[in-house]
């Protein structure tokens, strides 16, 4: 079982390291031939814009889209998110995202940098206590279809969930140093 | 009730510059040039009233841009923005915060508004980033709140070979630190003059506690995927871009060079055709070096 982690742009290296120190077999993808070998991804946070492009010049935006349409297990955080959801509100208008999670995003939906924040977060499910959210320019999550499992919420806003097998974070657990929410994932994909 | 939520925390601060890492931040000067970038795939734009060759052609004193030059830029774009403020001029740092800017520079590009201190970042909500010619440098920065270190290179120059001197001095000591004994810290701590928590946290962790970019000279594909092999996570292309004859192909090039730097194929593909760089200097022939500012 092998769990990529997409390293065109962005905190790639904590989410590698996160699943490492899980004891998961860790590739990164910036290529589509590495992409054929995983068998479960992580979409990592990042500048969604640049993401965007580089998937389209990396060649690899149609192998992921058939892949996720086809259910490759897959955690997107933030920019991850983004690119994931069917909608985009505030985005650049040639920014496309590959539609394979049925929910709405803003982006930066919580504000600039300024007010960027960390907030304890009650997930459901997750044993030993709150987790700790770390929100940058993070995306808010205006709406999500039927099929998507809300874990958790701020302010009455889904924050982290699953549409099956592809799950979502608007925060950062790979810079929060709790390995709990890699821990689920792979406990449910491998 | 909202639910509670802390701001400016240094996870905040310094997650920010990692989620630029593998990207290109690039130097713009208007709003038309800030749309440049982000086309072409900039992670962030730096607004600047004058790109460092201009600074270094017409003299006199730099200093922060005007307020609707910046929110032009915020305007135009939806990536980060980032300001320049002088060396230890605070309250210059303030109104960058004020405007909302997403990340500080306090830059030696700009002329220097204090000769020994430099501002107190952690007092402040906005991260900062700070240029760094060798260990010490960075780790004097980091020790004043500083969330991300560029490598300073030479700006306005369009030359590599100080941005390769910096980066080798600052992770050369790094390697050096790490495979020292404990004992030596201290002295390393005397000779850097930094603080001894800093360097006993680097010879742990085999690297600094904040994200190290490169910047200063970055003019071609190849120059990022230089530095990015020898170990930056990032690079700041100032002049490179826009004083090129083909800014918006040059600026994908550069974007994609950073990505894919290990792959001498990829880099070779879109280093094809890029037209003119921009001119250069050789670092013997200028009257002011912009990298020793900075203390």
């Amino acid at each position: 079982m092998k769990v990529g982690v997409l390293a065109l742009q962005g905190a790639f290296r904590e989410h590698a390291e996160a699943l490492a120190a899980l004891g998961a077999d860790v590739a990164l993808v910036k290529r589509p031939e590495e992409l054929d070998s995983v068998d479960a991804i992580v979409l990592p946070g990042g500048e969604s814009t640049t993401i965007d492009k580089l998937l389209d010049s990396s060649e690899l935006r149609a192998p992921l889209t058939r892949r996720l349409r086809d259910g490759l297990p897959a955690f997107a955080t933030c920019a991850g998110l983004i690119l994931c959801a069917t909608e985009v509100i505030d985005g650049r208008t040639d920014q496309s995202p590959l539609g394979v999670l049925d929910l709405t995003v803003r982006r930066n939906g919580y504000g600039r940098q300024r007010e960027s924040f960390e907030a304890s977060l009650a997930v459901r499910g997750l044993a030993d206590g709150d987790f700790p959210g770390i929100f940058i320019r993070a995306p808010v999550v205006e709406r999500v279809g039927p099929d998507v499992e809300v874990l958790a919420e701020f302010d009455g806003v889904p924050v982290l969930g699953r549409a099956h097998d592809l799950w979502f974070a608007s925060f950062h657990p790979e810079l929060s140093g709790d390995l709990r929410l890699h821990q689920l994932f792979v406990n449910e994909v491998c | 009730m909202a639910d509670e939520r802390t701001t400016g925390t240094a996870r905040v601060k310094r997650g920010l510059a990692e989620m630029l890492r593998g990207g290109v931040i690039m130097d713009v000067v208007d709003a038309q040039q800030a749309k440049i970038a982000e086309d072409a795939g900039a992670v962030a734009v730096m607004a600047l009233e004058r790109v460092p060759s201009d600074i270094r052609r017409d003299g006199g004193v730099a200093r922060m841009s005007d307020p609707s030059m910046i929110e032009g830029i915020q305007k135009a774009v939806t990536v980060p923005v980032m300001a320049k403020c002088r060396i230890g001029h605070f309250a210059e740092a303030q109104v960058l915060q004020a405007l909302g800017v997403d990340y500080v520079d306090e830059s030696e590009v700009l002329t220097p508004a204090d000769e020994a201190h430099h501002v107190d970042k952690w007092r402040f909500t906005v991260p900062f980033v700070c240029g760094a010619t060798n260990l010490g440098e960075a780790l004097r920065r980091i020790g004043e709140g500083a969330c991300l270190i560029r490598s300073k290179g030479e700006a306005g120059t369009g030359n590599i070979v100080e941005a390769v001197r910096h980066l080798r001095s600052i992770l050369g000591d790094i390697e050096r630190l790490k495979v020292g004994r404990s004992e030596e810290r201290y002295a390393w701590a005397k000779e850097l003059r930094a603080p001894v928590e800093l360097v006993e946290e680097v010879a742990a962790r085999g690297e600094l506690p904040v994200p190290l970019f490169c910047a200063g000279g970055i003019a071609t594909p190849a120059d990022a995927a230089l530095v990015m092999q020898l170990g930056a996570q990032s690079v700041f292309v100032g002049s490179g871009i826009f004083k090129s004859s083909d800014p918006s192909k040059r600026a994908r090039a550069i974007v994609e060079a950073t990505t894919h730097y290990e792959d001498a194929d990829i880099v070779a593909k879109v280093s094809r055709g890029l037209g003119e760089a921009m001119r250069g200097e050789e670092i013997g022939t200028l009257d002011v070096k912009l990298a020793e500012r900075g203390w």
